[in-house]
């Protein structure tokens, strides 16, 4: 129980279009990360499922029932905040009981399911506590806390990692990725982030200026990028984009191929080009370098490739990972 | 302010502002309880002598004494109930965008601007007065009879003109605070399926305990001594029927020419505002910590 479907979806603010129409089908039990870069419209898309925003044309259904008029709380759902939103005068446990509360549910039964919730998300013996006496990730915790008791149809999560330190953002993922799992339920995700796109996403939907670039699974994104706009910003560091003689010998307008597809060596290759930043990690080194009737070309060698600044070095692209893109930015298909 | 030095440099610098605060507030204090102990009159300035306690006895026996208490405490309630409740109900209002936002908000913090015995006056002779008031011809237009205010209601109608004045001061603390309510916490409790009822009472009024403890201490201090809007619209009367401590005192000292006496009320003033500040304190106080 938690399908969503949205159809013709647009919303307008004043003169800005800012989701000009979107169709999009999330079934029951999905990961769906909505990922974007800023301004994209990924927050007003999760805003209107929620109902916190009015849709200005189109329908949304939730498990195939139109609540494109119904209030927020009506419709069944439950959203992380980014700012996680908790009540800053309640303890932990009113924080967590208050959407019970407000269903007018016994009070044995909110208790129970609070001190659930708490033993699920390790918050028991934090229950009694103010949210300004916890650190980030607890509060986070308790965000989730309240989201889960009300045993939503789908989760609505908008961007709650970004203001955890990126340790903490490592192991919140874990935690809601091994949440989701457990619960089983329709979770709606947004982010600018695209490594938490690619990590937790059972579906990813890239979004540009409120339009859908593409839907799929991470990997599918990954190998096959329907334009452009999707191949240089999934994935990390970007795709490299060749435009010129060898991008027209391969027949496309502009050739793509990801820094961990170029093959770098010391002795030959098709390219050549000077090292300009060698960023040592241990496992990998990413280079960036200057390559020669090129320009900018990021490549990924082995964490063992001794480069320096300055240095030459060969390089040629893993043809068969190649991506070739026409005029209109579009991928062409072998 | 880290290190001795600074912290010493920053006593030496505030010690003469200390000083002088202390003398301003220590002097009169000091000099009010000695006039209480005098006989001192004015009628008769040459012949002033120690009496004890009986300026507090004289003040105490006054007929008027416990009334005017009963009136001072019945203004400083009556205006703070007026205030906060219509003061948190127009900053819910002024809260929402409407068109021309900026005019109405300075409309209404305007009475603020207007000073007392002004405003008393206004009201005595414009909105109350039973022959040509606006309250008057409201009553004639529903062919009721006018109400005479001052003579049948003159607590009520002080409490009017006062809650009056003081709306705006209320309505902007309380606005302020509104404002600076996370938007994400509104719609949170919105998801959470809490209706407009509850999310003012679990969410926004919550939020704005501490600005209306703020409000309900920084009122008090002024409401304990109303003074201009009683001499100007029924001058305490009728009998003592809006006469507070303060008006009791200045009836002694400047239409009695007793100076002592007066000195006493005025102790005994002081020590009225202080139990009302102490119980003030533990009632609302703790809103202020955190």
């Amino acid at each position: 129980m938690g399908s969503i479907t949205l159809q013709k979806v647009s919303k307008v603010f004043g003169e800005a279009k800012v989701i000009p129409s979107i169709d999009l089908e999330i079934n029951d039990g999905e990961f769906v990360v909505f990922v974007g870069p800023s301004g994209c419209g990924k927050s007003t898309l999760l805003r209107l499922i929620a109902g916190l925003e009015d849709v200005s044309d189109g329908q949304i259904l939730i498990d195939g029932k139109d609540v494109t008029q119904a209030a927020p709380a009506e419709r069944g759902l439950a959203m992380v905040f980014q700012s996680y939103a908790l009540y800053p005068h309640m303890s932990v446990r009113n924080n967590i009981a208050f959407p019970l509360k407000m269903a007018k549910m016994e009070k044995s039964a909110i208790d129970k399911k609070v001190t659930d919730a708490a033993r699920v998300l390790n918050l028991t013996d934090y229950l009694e506590r103010r949210p300004s006496q916890l650190s980030g990730g607890q509060r986070q915790r308790v965000a989730i806390g309240r989201a889960i008791v009300r045993e939503p149809s789908a989760f609505l999560f908008d961007e709650p990692l970004s203001n955890l330190d990126a340790a903490l953002r490592g192991t919140m993922r874990l935690e809601i990725s091994d949440l989701h799992h457990q619960l089983k339920t329709t979770m709606v995700y947004v982010t600018h982030d695209q490594v938490e796109a690619m990590t937790m996403a059972d579906k990813i939907v890239v979004l540009n200026r409120g339009n859908i670039e593409q839907v799929g699974s991470p990997l599918e994104l990954y190998k096959s990028p329907r334009n452009l706009f999707v191949a240089g910003f999934i994935g990390s560091p970007h795709m490299n984009f060749v435009d010129g003689a060898y991008a027209q010998s391969k027949s496309a307008k502009t050739a793509g191929i990801r820094p961990e597809h170029l093959i770098l060596s010391k002795d030959s290759g098709l390219w050549t080009g000077t090292v300009k930043v060698a960023e040592h990690l241990g496992a990998d080194t990413f280079l960036h370098l200057d390559v020669d009737g090129i320009g900018q070309v990021t490549a990924r060698a082995g964490g063992e490739f001794g480069a320096q600044y300055g240095d030459r070095v060969y390089l040629t692209p893993d043809e068969a990972k190649l991506h070739r893109f026409d005029d209109k930015g579009i991928a062409l298909r072998a | 302010m880290a290190t001795q030095n600074t912290k010493t440099l920053a006593r030496l610098m505030m010690a003469p502002s200390v000083l002088l605060l202390l003398v301003w507030m220590i002097v009169p204090l000091a000099m009010t309880l000695w006039f209480s102990f005098q006989n001192y009159n004015l009628l008769d300035p040459s012949n002033v002598s120690f009496t004890g306690l009986f300026n507090y006895q004289f003040f105490y026996t006054d007929p008027a004494f416990f009334q005017s208490i009963w009136n001072t405490l019945v203004i400083v309630g009556g205006v703070l109930l007026i205030t906060v409740i219509g003061g948190i109900a127009i900053a819910l209002l002024l809260d929402q965008p409407i068109f021309g936002q900026g005019i109405v908000r300075i409309l209404i913090i305007s009475p603020f601007f207007v000073m007392p015995p002004v405003a008393a006056l206004v009201w005595k002779n414009m909105i109350m007065n039973p022959s040509y008031g606006v309250f008057a011809d409201i009553s004639r237009f529903f062919g009721l009879r006018p109400i005479d205010w001052f003579a049948q209601y003159p607590l009520f109608s002080i409490v009017i003109i006062v809650a009056w004045q003081w709306l705006p001061f209320a309505t902007l603390i309380l606005l302020t605070a509104l404002q600076s309510l996370d938007g994400e916490q509104k719609e949170a409790a919105e998801m959470d399926g809490a209706n407009f009822f509850n999310r003012f009472v679990y969410l926004v009024l919550p939020h704005l305990a501490r600005s209306i403890t703020v409000v309900i201490l920084i009122q008090t201090i002024f409401l304990l001594g109303v003074y201009a809007e009683i001499l100007v619209t029924t001058n305490g009367g009728p009998g003592y029927a809006s006469t507070n401590l303060a008006f009791l005192i200045y009836r002694t000292a400047l239409l009695g020419y007793d100076v002592g006496g007066a000195s006493a009320g005025g102790i005994i003033a002081v020590v009225l505002a202080n139990i009302v500040a102490f119980f003030l304190m533990r009632a609302v106080g703790k809103n202020l910590d955190r």
